[in-house]
């Protein structure tokens, strides 16, 4: 199996995920250019944290219309798995692969710390390798995480069981004051319906060795492992061009 | 042709910017105002289309890309034809 | 026609002008006058300071480039190199705190990067009037939301730093931004132009009118007209710079350059010139085809204008298409603006027509130098007498309202809006005594800190500088770091005031015998002169900034109590002194005294023997005394500390209980280490000629202090932990 992780201009949290997929999860990674049309045959597509070209117009609204993203709508939608991480999770958004939107955070500051969020649902394929009720300590980095949407498309999102990760106080109460960012009904982290995209606002892949304070962000990945480890070789596009491993 | 779009949010969606700016005037004395809205200003270079043809590439730009429309509202004009 | 009015307007003596019509031969036109106005001025020529930072310490085993480039480099090995310095911004940033922090940063990263080095770290020390004007609160906002909106889209995490408060700074804040990069030893680049016929490329973003004349600015005095330079301040594209931070290193990494420069102060001009004089050659440029924002600008404004991310760079001819693709693919433009010849001069054209003529040695090297008259700084205000000064009745009280005081109170309001964990290095977040970034796939770490009280200084620059020396070193020491290197940063009021200069004189022979007796070399840094509005300045305020190494990031200590039952043991000695401290200054309304003494021989063994004992795996945490006091330095270590463990201390000291509370004294260290090694730990303080005693036990829910067996200080944890935490954020309560 093989991870890629897309490289916008502005991303700045690239090489952070490569860094946890390859060198920590031990797992083939390659990046994926922005620019290309190729998604080189890889599993999972991650979209990294970051400022994809500036997003001085809104949050994730110009990357949407990059090349490569055209290849992932289209390989989401053929089922194949998509995280999107932060400015991944709002690009997502754009792209209408995940429902809703973001605004700035409600006390309009950039906010960098460490969150508690509650596993809502483990048995996507991103938290599978978690408990339902459990509580992962991730840091969040944002000035846009206010998630939002319309009170249909959120009821439509609960009762679908949706909603992934919610923020939380560190015995999993979902809190007023745990919600740093003000989002509706604490939602940290959503699904589409189908269950192959996930986006989600704290970074796991900052929470990924002991070193760094916190090894919780492992979950995620090594649920993501799991599911593809076991359902190899799913949906692979046929006879693609030959794919790269490094 | 030169159009102005304008953007904001729509008006079930909170604007905490445009409620600061509220705040701070009142901390300030301007009683009178009673609530701001936060937008932003797109000033629009056009060339070699028609009235008419701005009419209907105007909003396409807004809506596709300007505006997310699950939060934010457009209203436009033009300012100039040549 | 040039005359008295137009040379006062460029900041240029009469003098200077009669050297310049000497060393160019000529009159000068008035781009002509404008390049040496921005060259010759205090910020980019040193004119007033040179002489004395000659007195610096620069050499050392590790030193690969000392202070005269963009930025100092030092081996850490394994085949790899820091580069690292700080800067200020100050003057733009009262102007307009958002941008002038915000470009701040940004010229310190393009100092970084144009080396080849891959900016890691950002760490800044800022000083403002006190938060409870909104003014002051308004300036910290924007300043803090400037370094925030740049540093966080670049991808470079804010590490750590420092926040003081004094109405001194209310009209003059202080914004100095320091940066790290880390880069292979193989692959450093300069900023040279060498070889005849070499082809010189301009990218990144175009030339506006902004910024015009922003070096002379920060070489002058302010007042009240200064309010209305706003259209002279830069506006950041954090966007923009990360473009050409990826393309740089990616043409960098590729060795297909000869040389690149950064356009910081002084733009176009500054970066040509500088180029063409440390490669001993001239250099021709078209400024037709220079990449202009705005319609009709002059040669002056091209050649003057400070618009922010833009680089200059030499390739060879053969090169540039290769190069050029790099920037395309990063969707930046790399045209060719002109050409590196031989001879020395600077010819630069426009519409056909050469502007400038001159030789580049005048303008980069032969700036003058001036030993500026010095009177003695004046003795410091006299301590009040201890026999009189009253006795606070609730010294309980008194520790609460110093850790609410805005300098000591907690500052995660300002570090929570930097984004400090992007990259995957930080090990210790901010809060601890110095930041500590992991080298990834080594066991190596990097430690580093910023350091500098400038009410010590006010009231003895030459001490105040040595304890800014080696405060940063017991901050580094702290977390199990050996220091490695210095940069700094020396904010002063009007060098042209004997007073000033002779707080700078001070001050330097301070940092110098520092930084001698810790064998650190000083590898660049920054002056700024001119901190002065409506004629008051600054506190005069030296910055150190100062770069470690921890051998096994394994060893690293934290500064919180780790659990109940350990040994707190204090190393140094607490003398009676309350001179300059926080204390005094908050409580009494007193800004009085001498400054804590500072024996730097002492202060390096208490240092080496923490740095030891830390290696031989003895200590649990260590954390070093400062603003404050050993009262404030305890709440800290339990604030930081898991589950917030008390502690309590049993002292039989002589001297006031205040003084023993909150007095400054310096080279010491609060440490905890398991009572089974407390006999060890002490008996090799005795051999090692450090003063160490057991004072108490961690544990309970209070900070408990007790003199002779009497309660001297009792307060719960909790109630010191809310004194200090909701201090600062109390000030911005977002009103709804």
């Amino acid at each position: 199996m093989k991870f890629g992780v897309v490289q916008f201009p502005g991303s700045n949290c690239d090489f952070d995920a490569f860094h946890a997929l390859r060198n920590v999860m031990k797992r083939p990674t390659v990046m994926l250019w922005h620019k290309d049309h190729d998604l080189q045959g890889v599993d999972c597509v991650v979209l990294p944290g970051g400022f994809a070209y500036g997003d001085y117009l809104r949050v994730g609204a110009i990357a949407r219309f990059s090349p490569l993203m055209q290849e992932v709508r289209t390989f989401a939608r053929g089922g194949g798995r998509v995280l999107g991480i932060c400015n991944g999770f709002q690009v997502l958004l754009e792209l209408g692969l995940l429902p809703g939107a973001m605004l700035r955070n409600k006390d309009l500051k950039f906010l960098c710390q460490h969150v508690h969020i509650r596993v809502e649902d483990a048995k996507t394929d991103f938290t599978r390798a978690a408990r339902k009720g459990q509580v992962l300590r991730i840091p969040i980095a944002h000035f846009d995480g206010n998630y939002y949407a319309p009170a249909r498309t959120l009821r439509d999102i609960e009762r679908n069981g949706q909603v992934v990760f919610r923020y939380c106080e560190a015995d999993g109460t979902v809190t007023a004051e745990a919600n740093v960012n003000g989002s509706m009904g604490n939602i940290a982290g959503i699904r589409n319906t189908e269950g192959n995209v996930l986006g989600l606002m704290p970074h796991p892949e900052r929470a990924s060795e002991a070193l760094l304070g916190s090894e919780d962000g492992r979950t995620i990945f090594e649920s993501l492992i799991l599911s593809l480890e076991r359902r190899k070789p799913a949906r692979r596009p046929a006879a693609g061009k030959a794919a790269r491993h490094d | 042709m030169k159009v102005r779009i304008l953007v904001s949010f729509k008006d079930s969606v909170l604007d905490p910017q445009g409620q600061t700016v509220t705040n701070a005037l009142h901390t300030m004395g301007y009683d009178a105002v009673m609530n701001v809205r936060q937008g932003k200003v797109f000033d629009l270079d056009l060339e070699g289309v028609t009235r008419k043809e701005a009419e209907a590439l105007v909003p396409e730009i807004a809506h596709r890309v300007l505006a997310n429309p699950i939060i934010e509202k457009f209203d436009w004009e033009i300012l100039k034809v040549r | 026609m040039i005359d008295k009015a137009l040379l006062d307007q460029h900041n240029l003596t009469e003098d200077e002008y009669r050297l310049i019509v000497e060393l160019i031969g000529k009159e000068p036109n008035l781009t002509e006058l404008g390049i040496f106005s921005v060259m010759w001025s205090e910020h980019c020529g040193y004119k007033s300071s040179r002489v004395h930072l000659k007195k610096l310490p620069t050499e050392g085993s590790r030193v690969v480039q000392g202070p005269g480039e963009n930025a100092g480099i030092l081996d850490i090995g394994d085949g790899q190199v820091v580069v690292f310095k700080i800067e200020s911004h100050n003057h733009p940033s009262y102007i307009e705190p958002y941008q002038g922090a915000a470009t701040g940063v940004g010229g310190i990263l393009r100092d970084i990067f144009t080396m080849g080095a891959r900016p890691i770290a950002v760490l800044d020390s800022l000083r403002f009037g006190p938060p409870d004007d909104p003014k002051n609160r308004s300036v910290m906002e924007g300043v803090v939301s400037g370094i925030a909106g740049y540093g966080n889209s670049i991808g470079v995490p804010t590490v750590g730093g420092e926040v003081y408060f004094d109405p001194c700074y209310a009209l003059n804040p202080l914004v100095n931004v320091f940066c790290l990069g880390l880069a292979d030893k193989d692959k450093i680049f300069y900023a040279k132009a060498e070889g005849a016929g070499n082809k010189v490329l301009y990218v990144g973003a175009k030339t506006g009118r902004d910024g015009i004349h922003g070096a002379t600015m920060a070489s002058a005095e302010f007042g009240k007209e200064t309010e209305h330079k706003r259209p002279n301040v830069q506006v950041g594209d954090p966007f923009r710079e990360k473009l050409l931070v990826e393309a740089c290193l990616e043409v960098m990494d590729r060795g297909i350059i000869v040389g690149i420069q950064d356009m910081g102060a002084a733009g176009l001009t500054c970066s040509t010139m500088e180029m063409a004089a440390k490669g001993g050659m001239g250099i021709v440029v078209d400024l037709d085809k220079v990449p202009q924002r705005e319609i009709g600008m002059t040669p002056y404004e091209i050649l003057l204008s400070e618009s922010q991310e833009r680089m200059l760079l030499v390739a060879a001819p053969e090169k540039v298409a290769a190069v050029q693709a790099i920037f395309a693919k990063w969707d930046l433009d790399a045209p060719v603006i002109g050409e590196v010849i031989e001879g020395g001069r600077a010819r630069i054209s426009f519409k056909g027509e050469v502007v400038v003529d001159v030789p580049v040695d005048a303008v980069v090297n032969l700036c003058p130098a001036y030993n500026r008259p010095i009177v003695a700084p004046a003795p410091p205000p006299p301590a009040p007498d201890l026999d009189v000064l009253p006795l606070p009745a609730d010294l309980g009280d008194v520790f609460l309202k110093i850790l609410a005081s805005p300098t000591i109170a907690d500052k995660q309001w300002v570090f929570r809006q930097y984004d400090h964990m992007v990259q995957v290095n930080t090990v210790f977040l901010p809060g601890a005594d110095a930041a500590v970034l992991r080298i990834k796939g080594s066991k190596k770490a990097l430690a580093m800190t910023l350091d500098g009280n400038g009410l010590y200084t006010r009231l003895d620059p030459r001490t105040g500088a040595r304890i800014a020396v080696a405060e940063a070193c017991r901050n580094l020491a702290c977390v199990g770091a050996r220091p490695i290197g210095v940069t700094n940063c020396l904010n002063f009021g009007n060098p042209e005031k004997p007073e000033v200069m002779g707080q700078f004189e001070q001050a330097v022979t301070g940092i110098a015998e520092a930084c001698r007796t810790f064998a650190i070399p000083v590898t660049g840094g920054n002056v700024s002169f001119y901190n002065d509005t409506e004629g008051l300045s600054i506190h005069p305020t030296p910055v150190l900034g100062i770069v470690g190494i921890i051998k096994d990031i394994r060893k690293a200590v934290r500064p919180g109590f780790r659990a109940a039952g350990d040994t707190v043991v204090l190393i140094g000695e607490s003398l009676e002194e309350l001179g300059g401290t926080e204390y005094l200054k908050t409580f009494h309304g007193l800004e009085a005294g001498a400054p804590p003494a500072i024996d730097l021989e002492q202060e390096k063994l208490n240092q080496e023997f923490l740095l030891d004992s830390i290696e031989a795996g003895l200590i649990r945490s260590a954390h070093d005394l400062s603003e404050g006091g050993l009262a404030v330095a305890l709440a800290e270590c339990a604030f930081h500390g898991q589950g917030q463990v008390g502690c309590a201390i049993d002292l039989d000291d002589a001297g006031r209980d205040d003084a023993l509370l909150f007095g400054e004294s310096q080279s010491r260290i609060v440490v905890t280490c398991r009572r089974a090694n407390v006999a060890g730990l002490l008996k090799g303080a005795v051999a090692a000629g450090v003063p160490a005693k057991a004072i108490g036990r961690t544990g309970g829910t209070a900070i408990l202090v007790r003199r002779s067996g009497r309660e001297i200080l009792h307060v719960p944890v909790d109630e010191a932990f809310h004194a200090w935490k909701d201090s600062l954020p109390a000030f911005f309560k977002v009103r709804t």
